[in-house]
Protein backbone atom coordinates (compact mmCIF):
# COMPACT_ATOMS: atom_id res chain seq x y z
CA UNK A 1 0.00 0.00 0.00
CA UNK A 2 1.46 3.03 -1.29
CA UNK A 3 0.34 6.87 -0.46
CA UNK A 4 -0.55 9.04 -3.04
CA UNK A 5 -1.09 12.70 -1.45
CA UNK A 6 -1.27 14.18 -5.22
CA UNK A 7 -4.80 13.25 -5.56
CA UNK A 8 -5.68 16.04 -2.27
CA UNK A 9 -2.97 18.04 -3.75
CA UNK A 10 -4.98 18.19 -6.97
CA UNK A 11 -7.74 19.28 -5.63
CA UNK A 12 -6.26 22.01 -3.78
CA UNK A 13 -8.73 24.46 -4.71
CA UNK A 14 -11.77 22.99 -3.85
CA UNK A 15 -9.96 22.52 -0.16
CA UNK A 16 -9.25 26.26 -0.17
CA UNK A 17 -13.05 27.13 -1.03
CA UNK A 18 -13.68 24.58 1.64
CA UNK A 19 -11.84 26.22 4.68
CA UNK A 20 -13.21 29.51 3.62
CA UNK A 21 -16.88 27.88 4.37
CA UNK A 22 -15.85 26.27 7.51
CA UNK A 23 -14.41 29.87 8.75
CA UNK A 24 -17.50 31.03 7.93
CA UNK A 25 -19.82 28.88 9.46
CA UNK A 26 -17.55 29.44 12.42
CA UNK A 27 -17.71 32.90 12.26
CA UNK A 28 -21.51 33.27 11.63
CA UNK A 29 -21.76 30.48 14.60
CA UNK A 30 -19.39 32.71 16.85
CA UNK A 31 -21.93 35.67 16.29
CA UNK A 32 -25.09 33.88 16.44
CA UNK A 33 -24.01 32.33 19.89
CA UNK A 34 -22.44 35.69 21.59
CA UNK A 35 -25.90 37.03 20.80
CA UNK A 36 -28.07 34.63 22.33
CA UNK A 37 -25.24 34.23 25.55
CA UNK A 38 -26.27 37.74 26.08
CA UNK A 39 -29.59 37.74 25.97
CA UNK A 40 -30.09 34.91 27.59
CA UNK A 41 -28.03 36.39 30.55
CA UNK A 42 -30.19 39.49 30.33
CA UNK A 43 -33.37 37.20 30.69
CA UNK A 44 -32.25 34.97 33.27
CA UNK A 45 -30.96 38.54 35.30
CA UNK A 46 -34.41 40.01 34.90
CA UNK A 47 -35.18 37.13 37.16
CA UNK A 48 -38.96 36.25 35.80
CA UNK A 49 -39.98 32.53 36.34
CA UNK A 50 -40.97 31.31 33.09
CA UNK A 51 -38.48 32.82 31.03
CA UNK A 52 -36.03 31.81 33.21
CA UNK A 53 -37.27 28.63 33.08
CA UNK A 54 -37.00 28.59 29.66
CA UNK A 55 -33.11 30.00 29.79
CA UNK A 56 -32.17 27.03 31.81
CA UNK A 57 -33.59 24.15 30.06
CA UNK A 58 -32.61 25.55 27.25
CA UNK A 59 -28.73 25.99 28.55
CA UNK A 60 -28.91 21.94 30.19
CA UNK A 61 -30.64 20.15 26.73
CA UNK A 62 -28.13 21.54 24.89
CA UNK A 63 -25.20 21.22 27.27
CA UNK A 64 -26.20 17.46 27.76
CA UNK A 65 -27.06 16.10 24.39
CA UNK A 66 -24.43 15.68 21.14
CA UNK A 67 -24.26 18.67 18.83
CA UNK A 68 -24.82 15.24 16.12
CA UNK A 69 -28.35 15.01 17.30
CA UNK A 70 -29.47 18.72 17.74
CA UNK A 71 -28.36 18.91 14.26
CA UNK A 72 -30.52 16.33 13.04
CA UNK A 73 -33.20 16.98 15.14
CA UNK A 74 -32.88 20.65 13.47
CA UNK A 75 -32.53 19.51 9.96
CA UNK A 76 -35.62 17.59 10.25
CA UNK A 77 -37.86 19.99 12.38
CA UNK A 78 -37.37 23.05 10.19
CA UNK A 79 -39.11 21.62 7.15
CA UNK A 80 -42.12 20.17 9.38
CA UNK A 81 -42.54 23.87 10.97
CA UNK A 82 -42.66 24.49 7.18
CA UNK A 83 -39.25 26.56 6.74
CA UNK A 84 -36.64 25.56 4.33
CA UNK A 85 -33.40 26.66 4.40
CA UNK A 86 -30.26 25.40 2.48
CA UNK A 87 -28.39 22.68 4.46
CA UNK A 88 -25.12 25.48 5.42
CA UNK A 89 -27.89 27.99 6.84
CA UNK A 90 -29.24 25.21 8.91
CA UNK A 91 -25.77 24.46 10.07
CA UNK A 92 -25.05 27.72 11.09
CA UNK A 93 -28.29 27.79 13.20
CA UNK A 94 -27.18 24.57 14.61
CA UNK A 95 -23.99 26.25 15.60
CA UNK A 96 -25.01 29.41 17.09
CA UNK A 97 -27.81 27.77 19.10
CA UNK A 98 -24.99 25.09 20.83
CA UNK A 99 -23.06 27.40 20.80
CA UNK A 100 -24.78 30.29 22.77
CA UNK A 101 -25.51 27.42 25.23
CA UNK A 102 -22.20 27.30 26.56
CA UNK A 103 -22.05 30.91 25.85
CA UNK A 104 -25.24 31.92 28.28
CA UNK A 105 -23.24 29.80 31.03
CA UNK A 106 -19.78 31.13 30.68
CA UNK A 107 -20.83 34.75 30.67
CA UNK A 108 -23.35 34.44 33.61
CA UNK A 109 -20.13 33.24 35.70
CA UNK A 110 -18.40 36.56 34.48
CA UNK A 111 -21.30 38.29 35.19
CA UNK A 112 -21.89 37.19 38.45
CA UNK A 113 -18.55 37.40 39.63
CA UNK A 114 -19.05 41.68 39.72
CA UNK A 115 -19.94 42.80 43.05
CA UNK A 116 -23.13 44.11 43.51
CA UNK A 117 -21.49 47.22 44.88
CA UNK A 118 -20.73 47.83 41.34
CA UNK A 119 -23.97 48.18 39.98
CA UNK A 120 -25.74 50.02 42.85
CA UNK A 121 -22.82 52.75 42.56
CA UNK A 122 -24.29 52.87 39.37
CA UNK A 123 -27.84 53.13 40.00
CA UNK A 124 -26.71 55.91 42.41
CA UNK A 125 -24.93 58.17 39.66
CA UNK A 126 -28.36 58.02 38.24
CA UNK A 127 -27.66 55.58 35.15
CA UNK A 128 -30.16 53.65 33.29
CA UNK A 129 -30.91 49.93 34.24
CA UNK A 130 -29.57 49.28 30.68
CA UNK A 131 -26.76 51.52 30.96
CA UNK A 132 -25.90 49.48 33.85
CA UNK A 133 -25.94 46.35 32.59
CA UNK A 134 -24.14 47.13 29.54
CA UNK A 135 -21.02 49.73 31.04
CA UNK A 136 -20.76 48.38 34.14
CA UNK A 137 -21.83 44.51 34.92
CA UNK A 138 -21.58 43.28 30.87
CA UNK A 139 -18.45 45.00 29.47
CA UNK A 140 -16.26 43.96 32.84
CA UNK A 141 -17.29 40.29 32.94
CA UNK A 142 -17.02 39.75 29.03
CA UNK A 143 -13.12 40.90 29.60
CA UNK A 144 -13.28 38.09 32.60
CA UNK A 145 -14.15 35.35 31.21
CA UNK A 146 -12.70 36.18 27.45
CA UNK A 147 -10.53 33.24 27.92
CA UNK A 148 -12.68 30.64 28.59
CA UNK A 149 -14.75 32.20 25.49
CA UNK A 150 -12.43 31.99 23.61
CA UNK A 151 -11.62 28.32 23.88
CA UNK A 152 -15.11 27.65 23.94
CA UNK A 153 -15.30 28.91 20.15
CA UNK A 154 -12.06 27.50 19.40
CA UNK A 155 -14.38 23.79 20.18
CA UNK A 156 -17.32 25.85 18.04
CA UNK A 157 -14.42 26.25 15.08
CA UNK A 158 -13.75 22.56 15.19
CA UNK A 159 -17.73 21.65 15.36
CA UNK A 160 -18.29 22.88 12.08
CA UNK A 161 -16.76 19.40 10.71
CA UNK A 162 -20.33 17.98 12.09
CA UNK A 163 -21.80 19.72 9.83
CA UNK A 164 -21.02 17.56 7.09
CA UNK A 165 -23.73 15.00 8.27
CA UNK A 166 -26.10 17.32 6.61
CA UNK A 167 -23.69 17.96 3.63
CA UNK A 168 -23.44 21.91 4.14
CA UNK A 169 -20.52 23.67 3.05
CA UNK A 170 -17.43 23.12 4.69
CA UNK A 171 -13.91 21.40 4.51
CA UNK A 172 -14.96 18.26 5.78
CA UNK A 173 -17.64 17.76 3.33
CA UNK A 174 -15.49 18.82 0.87
CA UNK A 175 -12.63 16.58 1.71
CA UNK A 176 -15.69 13.58 1.69
CA UNK A 177 -16.77 14.25 -2.02
CA UNK A 178 -12.95 14.09 -2.55
CA UNK A 179 -12.38 10.43 -0.84
CA UNK A 180 -15.53 9.86 -2.85
CA UNK A 181 -14.06 10.62 -6.07
CA UNK A 182 -10.49 8.87 -5.50
CA UNK A 183 -11.15 6.07 -2.80
CA UNK A 184 -8.23 7.98 -1.33
CA UNK A 185 -9.61 7.91 2.34
CA UNK A 186 -6.28 8.39 4.78
CA UNK A 187 -4.82 11.11 2.43
CA UNK A 188 -7.80 13.29 2.12
CA UNK A 189 -8.78 13.24 6.07
CA UNK A 190 -4.71 13.24 7.21
CA UNK A 191 -4.98 16.58 5.22
CA UNK A 192 -7.97 17.99 6.58
CA UNK A 193 -6.44 17.00 9.88
CA UNK A 194 -3.49 19.52 9.06
CA UNK A 195 -5.60 21.96 7.62
CA UNK A 196 -7.83 22.22 10.35
CA UNK A 197 -4.57 22.66 12.51
CA UNK A 198 -3.81 25.44 10.54
CA UNK A 199 -7.66 27.04 11.07
CA UNK A 200 -7.67 26.60 14.88
CA UNK A 201 -4.48 28.03 15.59
CA UNK A 202 -5.58 30.76 13.28
CA UNK A 203 -9.06 31.28 14.62
CA UNK A 204 -6.72 31.36 18.44
CA UNK A 205 -4.87 33.93 17.50
CA UNK A 206 -7.47 36.24 16.17
CA UNK A 207 -9.53 35.99 19.30
CA UNK A 208 -6.39 36.49 21.15
CA UNK A 209 -5.96 39.86 19.13
CA UNK A 210 -9.54 40.79 19.22
CA UNK A 211 -9.60 40.51 23.02
CA UNK A 212 -6.32 42.85 23.08
CA UNK A 213 -8.11 45.20 21.56
CA UNK A 214 -10.99 45.22 22.83
CA UNK A 215 -11.41 44.35 26.64
CA UNK A 216 -7.69 45.71 27.57
CA UNK A 217 -7.80 48.41 30.08
CA UNK A 218 -6.92 51.54 28.63
CA UNK A 219 -3.17 52.33 29.04
CA UNK A 220 -1.78 55.94 29.13
CA UNK B 1 -42.03 3.75 17.15
CA UNK B 2 -42.72 -0.31 18.02
CA UNK B 3 -40.92 -2.31 20.84
CA UNK B 4 -38.49 -3.77 18.17
CA UNK B 5 -37.46 -0.02 17.30
CA UNK B 6 -36.34 0.77 20.57
CA UNK B 7 -35.11 -2.44 21.34
CA UNK B 8 -32.59 -1.51 18.39
CA UNK B 9 -32.10 2.01 19.88
CA UNK B 10 -31.12 0.28 23.41
CA UNK B 11 -28.40 -1.86 21.45
CA UNK B 12 -27.04 1.39 20.03
CA UNK B 13 -27.02 2.93 23.53
CA UNK B 14 -25.03 -0.27 25.04
CA UNK B 15 -22.27 0.49 22.53
CA UNK B 16 -22.32 4.29 23.57
CA UNK B 17 -21.52 2.90 26.94
CA UNK B 18 -18.92 0.49 25.63
CA UNK B 19 -17.25 3.08 23.58
CA UNK B 20 -17.08 5.91 26.95
CA UNK B 21 -15.70 3.24 28.67
CA UNK B 22 -13.06 2.47 26.65
CA UNK B 23 -12.30 5.84 26.02
CA UNK B 24 -12.38 7.21 29.46
CA UNK B 25 -10.29 4.20 31.11
CA UNK B 26 -7.72 4.00 27.85
CA UNK B 27 -7.70 7.91 28.44
CA UNK B 28 -7.08 8.01 32.27
CA UNK B 29 -4.11 5.34 31.90
CA UNK B 30 -2.42 7.69 29.17
CA UNK B 31 -3.51 10.88 30.79
CA UNK B 32 -1.93 10.59 33.74
CA UNK B 33 1.19 9.62 31.32
CA UNK B 34 0.82 13.07 29.29
CA UNK B 35 0.25 14.56 31.84
CA UNK B 36 3.31 13.34 34.47
CA UNK B 37 5.50 14.12 30.86
CA UNK B 38 4.06 17.80 30.74
CA UNK B 39 5.40 18.66 34.08
CA UNK B 40 8.90 16.88 33.49
CA UNK B 41 11.94 19.48 33.79
CA UNK B 42 12.82 17.41 31.19
CA UNK B 43 12.61 19.67 27.83
CA UNK B 44 12.15 17.70 25.27
CA UNK B 45 9.87 15.29 27.40
CA UNK B 46 7.57 18.17 28.21
CA UNK B 47 7.84 19.57 24.77
CA UNK B 48 6.09 16.08 23.09
CA UNK B 49 3.23 15.93 25.64
CA UNK B 50 2.83 19.92 24.34
CA UNK B 51 2.98 18.80 20.78
CA UNK B 52 0.30 15.68 22.19
CA UNK B 53 -2.07 17.79 23.99
CA UNK B 54 -1.89 21.01 20.89
CA UNK B 55 -2.35 18.03 18.40
CA UNK B 56 -6.07 16.75 19.91
CA UNK B 57 -7.08 19.72 20.98
CA UNK B 58 -6.18 21.72 17.78
CA UNK B 59 -8.09 19.14 15.27
CA UNK B 60 -11.71 17.95 15.18
CA UNK B 61 -12.77 14.76 16.51
CA UNK B 62 -14.18 13.65 13.35
CA UNK B 63 -10.85 13.90 11.65
CA UNK B 64 -9.07 11.79 14.53
CA UNK B 65 -11.59 8.92 14.27
CA UNK B 66 -11.25 9.32 10.42
CA UNK B 67 -7.57 8.88 10.35
CA UNK B 68 -7.88 6.31 12.71
CA UNK B 69 -10.00 4.66 11.19
CA UNK B 70 -8.30 4.46 7.81
CA UNK B 71 -5.00 4.89 8.83
CA UNK B 72 -4.46 2.09 11.16
CA UNK B 73 -5.39 -0.34 8.56
CA UNK B 74 -2.28 1.03 6.61
CA UNK B 75 0.14 0.72 9.02
CA UNK B 76 -0.91 -2.87 8.87
CA UNK B 77 -3.07 -3.29 11.77
CA UNK B 78 -6.48 -5.02 10.65
CA UNK B 79 -9.07 -4.41 13.42
CA UNK B 80 -12.50 -4.33 13.89
CA UNK B 81 -14.38 -0.50 13.69
CA UNK B 82 -15.07 -0.68 17.64
CA UNK B 83 -11.29 -1.50 18.45
CA UNK B 84 -10.23 1.73 15.90
CA UNK B 85 -12.35 3.82 17.14
CA UNK B 86 -11.96 3.17 21.00
CA UNK B 87 -8.11 4.13 20.07
CA UNK B 88 -9.14 7.25 18.60
CA UNK B 89 -10.99 8.53 21.13
CA UNK B 90 -8.42 7.18 23.99
CA UNK B 91 -5.49 9.03 22.62
CA UNK B 92 -8.20 12.38 22.48
CA UNK B 93 -9.10 11.34 26.31
CA UNK B 94 -5.43 11.15 27.15
CA UNK B 95 -4.84 14.48 25.44
CA UNK B 96 -7.67 16.39 27.19
CA UNK B 97 -7.08 14.72 30.62
CA UNK B 98 -3.85 14.85 30.37
CA UNK B 99 -4.01 18.70 29.98
CA UNK B 100 -6.51 18.68 33.04
CA UNK B 101 -4.42 17.03 35.59
CA UNK B 102 -1.23 19.11 34.51
CA UNK B 103 -3.51 22.00 35.61
CA UNK B 104 -4.52 20.22 38.79
CA UNK B 105 -0.53 19.09 39.85
CA UNK B 106 0.04 22.68 38.97
CA UNK B 107 -2.51 24.54 41.38
CA UNK B 108 -0.96 21.87 44.15
CA UNK B 109 0.60 24.86 46.52
CA UNK B 110 4.19 25.06 45.71
CA UNK B 111 4.66 24.57 49.56
CA UNK B 112 3.31 20.81 49.72
CA UNK B 113 6.45 20.04 47.04
CA UNK B 114 8.84 22.14 49.51
CA UNK B 115 7.50 20.17 52.36
CA UNK B 116 8.04 16.55 51.07
CA UNK B 117 11.04 17.33 49.76
CA UNK B 118 12.16 18.79 53.07
CA UNK B 119 10.88 15.68 54.75
CA UNK B 120 13.16 14.02 52.36
CA UNK B 121 10.83 12.17 50.01
CA UNK B 122 12.02 10.88 46.89
CA UNK B 123 10.73 12.41 43.91
CA UNK B 124 8.34 9.43 43.03
CA UNK B 125 7.02 9.67 46.46
CA UNK B 126 6.39 13.06 45.91
CA UNK B 127 4.17 12.30 43.29
CA UNK B 128 2.69 9.87 44.07
CA UNK B 129 1.94 10.48 47.85
CA UNK B 130 1.66 14.28 47.99
CA UNK B 131 0.89 15.87 45.08
CA UNK B 132 -1.25 13.44 42.94
CA UNK B 133 -4.03 13.21 45.58
CA UNK B 134 -4.44 16.19 46.03
CA UNK B 135 -4.42 16.92 42.27
CA UNK B 136 -6.91 14.42 41.81
CA UNK B 137 -8.82 15.81 44.09
CA UNK B 138 -8.72 19.68 42.27
CA UNK B 139 -9.62 18.11 38.96
CA UNK B 140 -12.51 16.45 39.50
CA UNK B 141 -15.33 18.60 37.89
CA UNK B 142 -13.26 19.30 35.05
CA UNK B 143 -12.77 15.04 34.61
CA UNK B 144 -16.48 14.43 35.04
CA UNK B 145 -17.28 17.89 32.51
CA UNK B 146 -15.06 15.77 30.64
CA UNK B 147 -16.26 12.11 31.12
CA UNK B 148 -19.95 14.65 29.49
CA UNK B 149 -17.89 15.66 26.60
CA UNK B 150 -16.56 11.93 25.82
CA UNK B 151 -19.99 10.93 26.15
CA UNK B 152 -21.57 12.82 23.81
CA UNK B 153 -18.52 12.37 21.32
CA UNK B 154 -19.14 9.28 21.16
CA UNK B 155 -22.18 9.98 18.76
CA UNK B 156 -19.01 11.04 15.94
CA UNK B 157 -18.49 7.36 15.28
CA UNK B 158 -21.95 7.17 14.06
CA UNK B 159 -20.19 9.29 10.77
CA UNK B 160 -17.42 6.67 10.44
CA UNK B 161 -20.19 4.07 10.20
CA UNK B 162 -20.05 2.36 13.37
CA UNK B 163 -23.49 1.60 14.86
CA UNK B 164 -24.04 3.03 18.26
CA UNK B 165 -26.74 5.29 19.83
CA UNK B 166 -26.74 8.12 16.99
CA UNK B 167 -26.32 5.90 14.24
CA UNK B 168 -29.56 3.19 15.76
CA UNK B 169 -31.42 6.70 15.74
CA UNK B 170 -30.48 7.31 12.02
CA UNK B 171 -31.48 3.91 11.10
CA UNK B 172 -34.49 3.58 12.52
CA UNK B 173 -35.61 6.95 11.48
CA UNK B 174 -35.18 6.18 7.55
CA UNK B 175 -37.35 3.03 8.34
CA UNK B 176 -40.52 4.28 9.79
CA UNK B 177 -39.86 7.69 8.79
CA UNK B 178 -40.25 9.88 11.84
CA UNK B 179 -37.58 11.63 12.13
CA UNK B 180 -38.64 13.78 15.31
CA UNK B 181 -39.62 11.21 17.48
CA UNK B 182 -36.37 9.11 16.83
CA UNK B 183 -33.94 11.88 17.68
CA UNK B 184 -35.99 13.16 20.44
CA UNK B 185 -36.08 9.77 22.15
CA UNK B 186 -32.49 9.38 21.35
CA UNK B 187 -31.72 13.08 22.64
CA UNK B 188 -33.79 12.21 25.45
CA UNK B 189 -31.47 8.80 26.22
CA UNK B 190 -28.42 11.04 25.74
CA UNK B 191 -29.66 13.64 28.03
CA UNK B 192 -30.72 10.75 30.82
CA UNK B 193 -27.09 9.59 31.02
CA UNK B 194 -25.49 13.23 31.00
CA UNK B 195 -27.40 15.49 33.04
CA UNK B 196 -26.89 13.18 35.92
CA UNK B 197 -22.79 13.25 35.41
CA UNK B 198 -23.07 17.13 34.78
CA UNK B 199 -25.17 18.08 38.31
CA UNK B 200 -22.91 15.68 40.10
CA UNK B 201 -19.68 17.54 38.68
CA UNK B 202 -21.31 20.74 39.54
CA UNK B 203 -22.15 19.94 43.06
CA UNK B 204 -18.59 18.97 43.73
CA UNK B 205 -17.38 22.11 42.00
CA UNK B 206 -19.78 24.26 44.65
CA UNK B 207 -18.56 21.65 47.81
CA UNK B 208 -15.13 22.41 47.20
CA UNK B 209 -15.37 26.60 46.71
CA UNK B 210 -17.57 26.35 49.84
CA UNK B 211 -14.89 24.32 51.28
CA UNK B 212 -12.05 26.95 49.78
CA UNK B 213 -13.80 30.24 50.95
CA UNK B 214 -14.40 29.20 54.44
Amino acid sequence: MTLDFSVVTDAWQSLAFGALGTLFLAIAGMSIATVIGVLGVAILRAQMRVPSFLVTAFVEVIRNTPFLVQIYFIFFALPLAGVRLNPTITAILALGLNGGAYAIEIIRGGVESIPTGQTEAGLALGLHKHEVFRFIVLKPAIRAIYPSLSSQFILLTLTTSICTSISAYELTSVGQRIEAETFRSFETYFTLTGIYLVISLATMWLLAEIGRRAFNYPQR
Amino acid sequence: MGPQEFAYLLQGLAWTLVLTAMGFVGGIAFGVIVALMRVSSVTWIRLIAIGWIGLFQGTPLLMQLFVAYFGLPLLGFNLPAWAAVGIALTAHASAFLGDIWRGAIQAVPRGQTEAAMALGLHTRSLMIDVIMPQAFKLSLPATVGFLVQLLKGTSLAAIVGFIELTRAGSIVSNQIYRPLLVFGVVGAMYFAMCWPLSLWGRNIERRMSAGASR
